[in-house]
């Protein structure tokens, strides 16, 4: 028995709760029977396994609408959130260009630290000629709101800014910028990927209009998402996938029923243990930066200290390479910034936005922690990379 | 106990027990394809195993297999996205082709349900190289395969692109994207067996296509989005069960042929859609005469039996299928349709069963003519 665990290969402590997280084992379990005893086509209204299938998925609707505040009927189920804030940005944008009432509003704002599929959506807006504004962030990563209500007119069609940063994990005042819009007449959405079930929210007393939410961040399967649209007063996008009509006319395709029902559930158990949940990650968080600063000279964390979700840490390893650093610690399952550019070189866009030179990016890691992550993972984390980092800097070949 | 018969397969097929079981422990592996760690490479594996399985079951390469979230999305995304700006369309086609053009043209077909060929050609005179056609391979009401090899020839002479919407086809007929040279091709997993979700667009060769879902540069940048892992893997070994399956499913014909001749001895005015064309051999849609469709469905719902009246996406609707209609059929004739289909699970049992309750139904409500 000793021999056999002995020999048996250590399974990586897996730290990059950003890029997805593990499917909860309570998910699955809710996923399974629509899987096999309960398969109708949602869309199905010609008999009794069409009917089951519409009415869990109005469940799962509702365990997500009571996470953000919404009402059910204001969610629509997509692929995940890359087709959430296309459909957003791009829905929105493109109704009201074809559907103009009242002055035109052209302009489009966002930030330089959206994630990849806000930054894409955006540019294909400019090159179709709307007027887009990318504000800067500040050296802690948030948008200053002054500058924001500077640009944000009466010609704004669209502010799109996201709750949670993936990278570094900073949340935005996103209270205010709701104000901002509301103020101006502009539509408000939010890329909340990271945030939702990780930090309260409440679409009518943030005032957003579109919110994107995504399964694989919160512990549901890949392959679903949502997009929040209120109601009152009415957002009107024009549809990404055309078809049989489903969700509203917004959305059309089959609904992928046990991947609504992960979702919901999902949703769920975050809602149900988010403070909890906080204060554990918290803690661990605590504990990780103390961890290293105790351990070693050099070492500096990115993002607000604040306003920041307690799953994420993005540290700069002052004179390492992020990616050697990670070569040399296979033990740990760690990343560069987002998965998406993984396997791109170049330095993170969003710490190069925060100010960092090319080096201080190239130095940093994003550690993510989350619902599975134990102390004493924590621990050897820290020591692992104490180690590491130590061997890297006394060798010749550094930065 | 209730009698649970379920013969709607071309809404949704059963989940095949193997694919369960491979979506299941897909879910409980952690890792992002994208991520160059582990676990991201693990996750990366599972998917490019099963973009090998896909390309497979279309004869193509896995290098041409595009993920979407379904058959409707890669319809859409072949749509939007062939550059070209004037689309032909049959006018039998699926709501997520149909309803992507406000301008497409529409293709006429004949009685049989096969599009008229001359048509194509004439609407071929012009443009061509400015051309999408877009004809689906197997319809999803009526089952008819339409001549796509054909239609590739005319439309390629002309310099036209095409696109086939070949989601109720795979799994039932083989299907050889190389050969038939088709430049867009379109499949749905749920159709085959495997999990809702997800589908998947297929690259002629040499062919690209303008990405209309903009993101992290996943699908060679030919679709953004984490993806769907479970789903791909489950979408992944129902191709390859389909693959195999493909003489199985072919032998159903003969039991879809003698329900038919048991159904048309009982009533002899019903019409079956497609009769006399080619046709994917699990596919019934047969009128009832004298009971509107409705009727139909609420009666052998209570009995047990799932089937349908059309597209399942617009049956919520209450209007005559297009398809029908487009085959010449009237009102009437349309609204006392519904649709048999058969699947990877069903047995020779279920339409014997079927059978009988369709005629004691027809019996009992029918319209026959005197004498009978």
């Amino acid at each position: 028995m000793q021999n056999n665990k002995a020999n048996r290969s250590i399974k990586p402590i897996y730290l990059d709760y950003q890029a997805t997280t593990p499917t909860d084992p309570r998910v699955v379990n809710a996923m399974l029977p629509f899987f096999s005893e309960s398969f109708g086509n949602p869309h199905s209204v010609d008999h009794a396994y069409g009917w089951e299938a519409e009415e869990v998925v109005d469940q799962a609707r509702q365990q997500i609408a009571d996470v953000i505040g919404a009402d059910p009927r204001e969610i629509i189920f997509t692929s995940g959130a890359t087709e959430s804030n296309n459909l957003a940005i791009k829905g929105l944008a493109h109704f009201l260009r074809d559907n103009p009432k009242g002055p035109p509003r052209n302009r489009v704002i966002t930030t330089t630290i959206e994630h990849k599929c806000v930054l894409e959506s955006v540019n294909r807006l400019e090159r179709e000629d709307f007027d887009v504004i990318k504000l800067p962030v500040d050296a802690m990563g948030l948008v200053d709101m002054e500058a924001l209500s500077e640009v944000v007119t009466e010609e704004t069609a669209l502010v799109s800014i996201m709750a949670v940063n993936n990278e570094i994990g900073v949340i935005q005042n996103l209270s205010r910028i709701g104000e901002i819009c509301k103020a101006a007449g502009a539509k408000f959405h939010t890329d909340a990927a990271q945030a939702v079930g990780k930090i309260p929210l409440d679409v009518n007393k943030m005032q957003i209009d579109l919110m994107s939410i995504s399964g694989h961040k919160i512990y549901g399967p890949k392959g679903i998402g949502a997009l929040y649209v209120r109601r009152r007063p009415r957002i009107r996008l024009e549809p990404l996938i055309d078809g049989g009509g489903q969700e509203r006319g917004f959305r059309s395709g089959t609904l992928a029923t046990p991947l609504c029902v992960g979702l919901g559930a999902a949703a769920q158990y975050a809602n149900e243990e988010m403070f909890d949940e906080y204060d554990r990650l918290s803690s661990l968080s605590r504990r990780f930066q103390e961890g290293l600063k105790a351990g070693m000279q050099g070492v500096s964390f990115n993002g607000d200290p604040e306003q920041r979700i307690p799953g994420n840490l993005n540290v700069t390893f002052e004179g390492v390479f992020g990616a050697e650093l990670m070569k040399s610690i296979p033990g740990l399952a760690l990343s560069m910034g987002s998965a998406c550019t993984s396997a791109d070189l170049d330095p993170s866009y969003v710490l190069k936005a925060l100010g960092l030179n090319e080096n201080q990016a190239l130095s940093s890691l994003r550690i993510g922690l989350g619902r599975f992550t134990k102390e004493h993972e924590i621990d050897q984390a820290i020591d692992l990379l104490i180690t590491a980092v130590e061997k890297l800097r006394s060798t010749p070949h550094g930065l | 106990m209730r009698r649970s018969v379920y013969l709607d397969y071309n809404a949704t097929a059963p989940v095949r027990p193997e694919v369960i079981e491979a979506v299941t422990s897909a879910l409980k592996q952690t890792g992002n394809p994208s991520s160059i760690h582990g676990f991201g490479r693990a996750a990366r594996r599972l998917v490019e195993d099963a973009r090998a399985e896909i390309a497979a079951l279309v004869a193509s390469k896995p290098a041409r297999v595009v993920f979407t979230s379904g058959g409707t999305e890669a319809n859409n995304l072949a749509l939007k996205g062939s550059g070209r700006s004037r689309i032909l369309v049959s006018s039998i086609e699926h709501p997520s082709v149909l309803q992507v053009h406000e301008n497409a043209v529409q293709i006429p077909v004949d009685e049989r349900g096969n599009i008229k060929l001359s048509a194509l050609e004439e609407l071929l005179t012009e443009d061509g190289d400015k051309t999408l056609v877009s004809v689906m391979m197997a319809n999803n009401e009526t089952g008819v395969l339409q001549p796509i090899e054909q239609i590739v020839k005319i439309a390629h002479a002309k310099g036209a692109l095409v696109h086939c919407d070949a989601v109720q086809a795979a799994g039932k007929v083989a299907i050889n994207c190389e050969e038939l040279a088709i430049d867009f091709t379109t499949i749905s997993s749920h159709k085959l067996g495997g999990p809702q979700g997800i589908g998947a667009m297929i690259l002629g060769k040499g062919l690209e296509i303008i990405s209309q879902q903009l993101g992290g540069g996943q699908e060679r940048r030919r679709r953004g989005g984490t993806e769907n892992v479970s789903g791909i893997v489950g979408f992944g070994v129902a191709a390859r069960l389909s693959l195999e399956g493909l003489a199985d499913m072919q032998k159903k014909s003969q039991a879809r042929d003698d329900m038919e001749q048991k159904l048309l001895a009982a009533a002899p005015r019903a019409r079956v859609f497609g009769a006399d064309a080619a046709r994917v051999p699990n596919t019934t849609t047969i009128t009832m005469p004298g009971v509107p469709s409705d009727t139909q469905l609420m009666v052998l719902d209570l009995e047990g039996y799932a089937v349908s009246s059309g597209s399942a996406c617009s049956s919520g609707k209450v209007q005559a299928s297009h398809v029908l209609k487009a085959m010449g059929a009237d009102d009437k004739a349309a609204g006392e349709a519904i649709r048999i289909s058969t699947g990877w699970n069903s047995s020779l049992e279920d339409l014997d069963l079927f059978t009988d309750a369709w005629i004691a139904l027809f019996q009992r409500k029918g319209e026959r003519p005197e004498g009978v």
